[in-house]
C-alpha cells in the first residue's frame, strides 16, 4: 500500500510547504459557515474546491502521478493539510470518496480503470461511495445476498444494498455481490464499478436520527456491468473488500495517505473547541470539575493522533499487520462516545431546550449527540473491530461460524427455515 | 517503545534488556523489597558502566548519548525497566545530572557529575513547588521549606531544589548531609522504590550550588525537569502495561474452562482488544511527550500532561483488569502481576496526579482559573 512511486522529489518539503501555503492563500477561500453541512449545494461547491487543488497542482498527493496524482511521499500531504487549516476544503471527498475507493482502485484497478477514474475523481467530477451493507446484516459483509450473473460481456446485478453514505448525490460505487453460490461466502464474491445512476438502479434516502438525509438504500433490477468494470478477479472480491476496509479504517481514523485537509470542526491549531465553547456558553470555566472535563476532552484528541500516528508508522513499517487499523477505528469511535458524553455534562440543560430564534453551542451539541453510537456502527461496528484486533492482531481464536466452509446457497439466513 | 530506532538504539536495548535479565530478574527485585535502600548500588554502578546516567549529560561534562537526544535513548532503559519492574533511581539521578550538566557551576558540575556518571553517587530530584530562600551574607543564601514526596531522597548524595527568591523561581544542589537537612523515609506501596520526604530547616547554599545565571528564572528549566520525569515515567509505565497485558494474552490461551481455552471467549476477546488499544495509545502519547520533552518544543509540557492523564489511570485499569482475567492467582502475593500494579499505581501518583495535569492543561485552553 505504499503511497509514493519511489522517485526522489525534486522539492523538499519545506519547499512545498511554502509553495502550498503561498498557493492556498491566493486560491482557497476561508473556511466558513457550513462546511460540514450535507446539502446539495455544498457537495458541489466541494466538487469545485477539488477542482481548485487540481488546476493548481495539488490534489493527490500521495496519488500516482501516472494517474493524475503527485506521487509524493506522505510527509507532503501532512505538510498540506498542515498549512490548509483555515481554508475551506473538500472536506467530504476524503471519506469515502478519495481515502476508500480511489485508494482501493490505486491497489486493484486495471490500468483501463485508473487511468479512466482516477484524474476525473481528482478533479471532483466523479464522486464514489460504497455498496458493501445489505438489508440482511452489516457486519456479516461477506454474507451479501445481492447477485451478479454473467451473460456473455456482462453481470446482470439484482439485489439491495443500504447504508451507504452519500450515494444519492455521488457518481460511482464499488459494489460487492454474490457471483457464485456453489462455493462458500468468501470465496463466491466479485467487487464491481457500479455507475450509481442508470437505469435499473433506484436509490432511496434514508432520514437519520439528527433529521439529516445521508443515509441511503439501493434497488438494483436487472443492472448490466460490464465485465471491464470488475475490480479484482472474479470471485476473489474479498481480498479487495478486506484492503478497502483497511482503507476505511485508516481514513475514518485519520491515518491515509490519500485524504487531504482535516474533516472534522477543528480550529487553526487541529483542536476541536466543542466543550470548550460549551463550557464558556454554561458560564462554567472556573468550575473545578468542567476544568477537568474540558482538559480530558482535549487530552483524548491529541491521544487519538498519536495514536494514528504510530499505528500508521506501524503499518508503514510493517511492525503493524494491516489489521492494527483497527485500532484507530475502535478509538476514534470509543473517544466520540467519550466526548459527546464529556458535551452533555458541560451542557447542562441547555442540551433539553433553546431559544427559538438563536442557535446555541448546547443545543447543537445536543443535536449532534443523538448521532453518538454512528461513528461505533459505520465502517464496522466497534464489536466487530474488537474481533479483529483480538484474532488478527493479537492472534487468539477465531469465533464460531457456522457458515465458514458451507457452499453459500447451503448457509442459513435470517427469515429463512430453521 | 518507539517503532523505528537508529541501529545504535537497537543494539542499545538489546545490552539493556541482557543486563536487566541478569541482575533484575523478578526474584531479585523481589528479595530487595527488604533492603532500606531498595536497589543494590554494586548493580547500579554497573548499570552506569552502561551509560544509564550519562544519557542527559553532555560530551564535555562526560556524558553522551546514543542519538541526537539522549531522553529519547534513556526512555530505552526506562521502558525496559517497567518490563520487568525493576529498581533503581532511573529518573531522579538522570533528571539531576541533566539538569547540572545544563546549567551548573564548574564547580558544581566537578563536584557531583563524576559521581552520578560512574553510579558511585545518587541524586534526588526535590520537585518543582519551590521552598523558601532568603540573602545571606556573602551571596549565599538560606534555605526552608519541606518536599513533601521525594523519589531516592534517603539514597541521594544530592538533592535538586526548588526556591523561590524574590518571585523568581531558581534551583540549587544541596548536599543530603548539609546541616539543616532532614531527610525521613516514607513507607511505600512498591516493593522497590523508596520515597522519602526531605525537610531544610536554614540550610546554608554557596552560589557556584545555584543553578543558571543569577538574574535568571528557572521556570523554564524547572518545567523541562518537570517534563523529563513524567516522560520516563510514562514511558516505564506503558513498558509495564506492555508486559502485563503479554503476560495475559500468554495466560488466557494456556488456561481451559468449560472445555475451552479462556481466550477464545469472545467477552474476554474484547476486555483484551480494549487493552491493546489503551496500550498501543499509551506507546504513542509517551513517545509523543519524550519527542516534545526532549526537543524543548512549544508543546512539550502539554503533551508531557497528557501522557501523564492518559497513561497513569489507564495502566491502573488495564493491570487491575489483568488480574481479573487471572482470577484468584492473580490477587496473591505469589503471583507477579501486583508487582507491576504496585508499580503503576505509584507513577500515577507521582510527578503530578492526573488530576494536576489535567488542571494544567485546562489552564492552557481556559486560562487559570478564578
Amino acid at each position: 500500500m505504499s503511497a509514493s512511486n519511489g522517485a526522489a522529489p525534486a522539492e523538499s518539503v519545506d519547499e512545498f510547504r511554502a509553495r502550498a501555503r503561498a498557493w492556498l492563500a491566493e486560491a482557497m477561500p476561508p473556511i466558513g459557515d457550513g462546511w460540514n453541512d450535507r446539502s446539495d449545494d455544498r457537495r458541489e461547491r466541494e466538487r469545485d474546491l477539488q477542482r481548485r487543488l487540481w488546476d493548481g497542482g495539488f490534489a493527490g498527493i500521495c496519488f500516482p502521478a501516472e494517474y493524475g496524482g503527485l506521487g509524493l511521499p506522505l510527509e507532503y500531504q501532512r505538510a498540506f493539510t498542515e498549512e490548509s487549516s483555515g481554508y475551506d476544503m473538500p472536506f467530504s471527498l476524503n471519506v469515502p470518496t478519495l481515502g476508500i475507493l480511489a485508494a482501493t482502485l490505486v491497489d486493484f484497478g486495471t490500468h483501463e480503470q485508473k487511468a479512466r477514474h482516477l484524474p476525473a475523481i481528482l478533479r471532483g467530477e466523479e464522486l464514489w461511495v460504497q455498496f458493501l451493507s445489505e438489508p440482511s446484516g452489516g457486519s456479516d459483509l461477506a454474507g451479501c445476498l445481492t447477485r451478479a450473473d454473467r451473460d456473455g460481456d456482462v453481470f446482470v446485478l439484482n439485489g439491495s444494498k443500504i447504508w451507504s453514505s452519500g450515494a444519492a448525490g455521488a457518481d460511482y460505487a464499488m459494489c460487492l455481490a454474490r457471483t457464485n453460490w456453489d462455493v462458500p461466502k468468501h470465496r463466491g464474491l466479485t467487487m464491481f464499478i457500479l455507475k450509481i445512476h442508470q437505469p435499473g438502479v433506484v436509490v432511496e434516502q434514508i432520514r437519520q436520527v439528527d433529521g439529516s438525509l445521508e443515509f441511503c438504500q439501493e434497488f438494483f433490477d436487472d443492472v448490466a456491468v460490464p465485465v471491464a468494470d470488475v475490480v479484482g478477479a472474479v470471485d476473489d472480491g474479498w481480498t479487495v473488500a478486506t484492503r478497502l476496509l483497511t482503507h476505511e479504517r485508516m481514513a475514518v481514523g485519520g491515518g491515509s495517505p490519500y485524504t487531504s485537509g482535516r474533516s472534522i470542526g477543528h480550529d487553526a491549531g487541529g483542536v476541536d473547541t466543542t466543550v470548550i465553547d460549551l463550557a464558556r456558553e454554561a458560564g462554567t470555566t472556573d468550575d473545578t470539575h468542567v476544568r477537568q472535563l474540558v482538559a480530558e476532552a482535549h487530552i483524548r484528541q491529541l491521544v487519538a493522533g498519536q495514536l494514528v500516528r504510530r499505528v500508521t508508522q506501524g503499518m508503514r513499517t510493517g511492525a503493524m499487520p494491516p489489521p492494527a487499523g483497527s485500532l484507530m477505528k475502535l478509538f476514534g469511535a470509543t473517544n466520540v462516545m467519550r466526548r459527546m458524553e464529556i458535551g452533555l455534562e458541560v451542557a447542562g440543560s441547555g442540551v433539553a431546550a433553546w431559544p427559538a430564534d438563536a442557535t446555541t453551542a448546547a443545543g447543537d451539541h445536543g443535536v449532534h449527540s443523538l448521532w453518538r453510537q454512528g461513528v461505533s456502527l459505520g465502517g464496522g461496528s466497534n464489536e466487530i473491530q474488537r474481533n479483529i484486533i483480538s484474532e488478527r492482531l493479537l492472534g487468539m481464536p477465531r469465533e464460531h461460524a457456522a457458515d465458514r466452509e458451507l457452499p453459500y446457497r447451503e448457509v442459513r439466513r435470517s427469515g429463512g427455515p430453521r | 517503545m518507539e517503532l523505528e530506532l537508529t541501529e545504535e538504539q537497537t543494539a542499545f536495548v538489546e545490552t539493556v534488556r541482557k543486563f536487566l535479565a541478569a541482575e533484575c530478574s523478578i526474584p531479585t527485585v523481589r528479595n530487595l523489597e527488604h533492603e532500606p535502600d531498595g536497589f543494590d548500588r554494586s548493580v547500579w554502578r554497573r548499570s552506569a558502566e552502561l551509560g544509564w546516567t550519562s544519557l542527559l549529560v553532555s560530551e564535555a561534562d562526560g556524558g553522551g548519548s546514543l542519538s541526537e537526544h539522549g531522553l529519547a535513548d534513556l526512555a530505552l532503559v526506562a521502558e525496559e525497566l517497567g518490563r520487568c519492574v525493576g529498581p533503581g533511581p532511573l529518573v531522579p539521578t538522570n533528571v539531576v545530572a541533566g539538569a547540572v550538566s545544563r546549567h551548573g557551576s564548574p564547580a558544581l558540575k566537578a563536584g557531583v557529575l563524576p559521581g552520578l556518571l560512574d553510579g558511585s553517587t545518587i541524586a534526588a530530584w526535590c520537585g518543582p513547588a519551590p521552598v523558601a530562600a532568603t540573602a545571606s551574607g556573602g551571596g549565599g543564601l538560606v534555605l526552608d521549606g519541606t518536599c513533601a514526596l521525594v523519589e531516592a531522597g534517603a539514597q541521594a548524595d544530592h538533592l535538586l531544589v526548588t526556591f523561590s527568591l524574590d518571585g523568581h523561581l531558581r534551583q540549587a544542589v544541596v548536599a543530603a548531609d548539609a546541616p539543616g537537612v532532614t531527610v525521613t523515609p516514607l513507607a511505600g506501596l512498591d516493593l522497590v522504590r523508596r520515597f522519602a520526604s526531605v525537610s531544610l530547616s536554614g540550610v546554608a547554599v554557596a552560589t557556584d550550588a545555584v543553578l543558571g545565571p543569577p538574574e535568571e528564572d528557572a521556570t523554564a528549566a524547572v518545567e523541562h525537569q518537570w517534563g523529563q520525569a513524567v516522560a520516563l515515567q510514562s514511558v516505564e509505565s506503558a513498558g509495564a502495561m506492555d508486559h502485563v497485558l503479554a503476560m495475559t494474552i500468554e495466560y488466557l490461551g494456556d488456561r481451559y474452562s468449560f472445555g475451552r481455552p479462556l481466550s477464545s471467549y469472545q467477552a474476554l476477546k474484547h476486555r483484551v482488544a480494549d487493552q491493546k488499544m489503551w496500550l498501543e495509545a499509551s506507546h504513542g502519547i509517551a513517545g509523543a511527550a519524550v519527542r516534545a520533552v526532549a526537543a524543548d518544543a512549544p508543546n512539550a509540557a502539554e503533551l508531557a500532561s497528557a501522557a501523564a492523564w492518559w497513561i497513569g489511570p489507564r495502566a491502573t485499569e488495564l493491570v487491575q483488569d489483568c488480574i481479573q482475567l487471572h482470577g484468584g492467582i492473580g490477587v496473591t502475593w505469589e503471583h507477579d502481576l501486583h508487582l507491576y500494579l504496585r508499580r503503576v499505581t505509584v507513577n500515577r501518583a507521582t510527578y503530578g496526579t492526573p488530576e494536576v495535569h489535567a488542571e494544567r492543561i485546562a489552564t492552557q485552553l481556559l486560562g487559570a482559573a478564578l
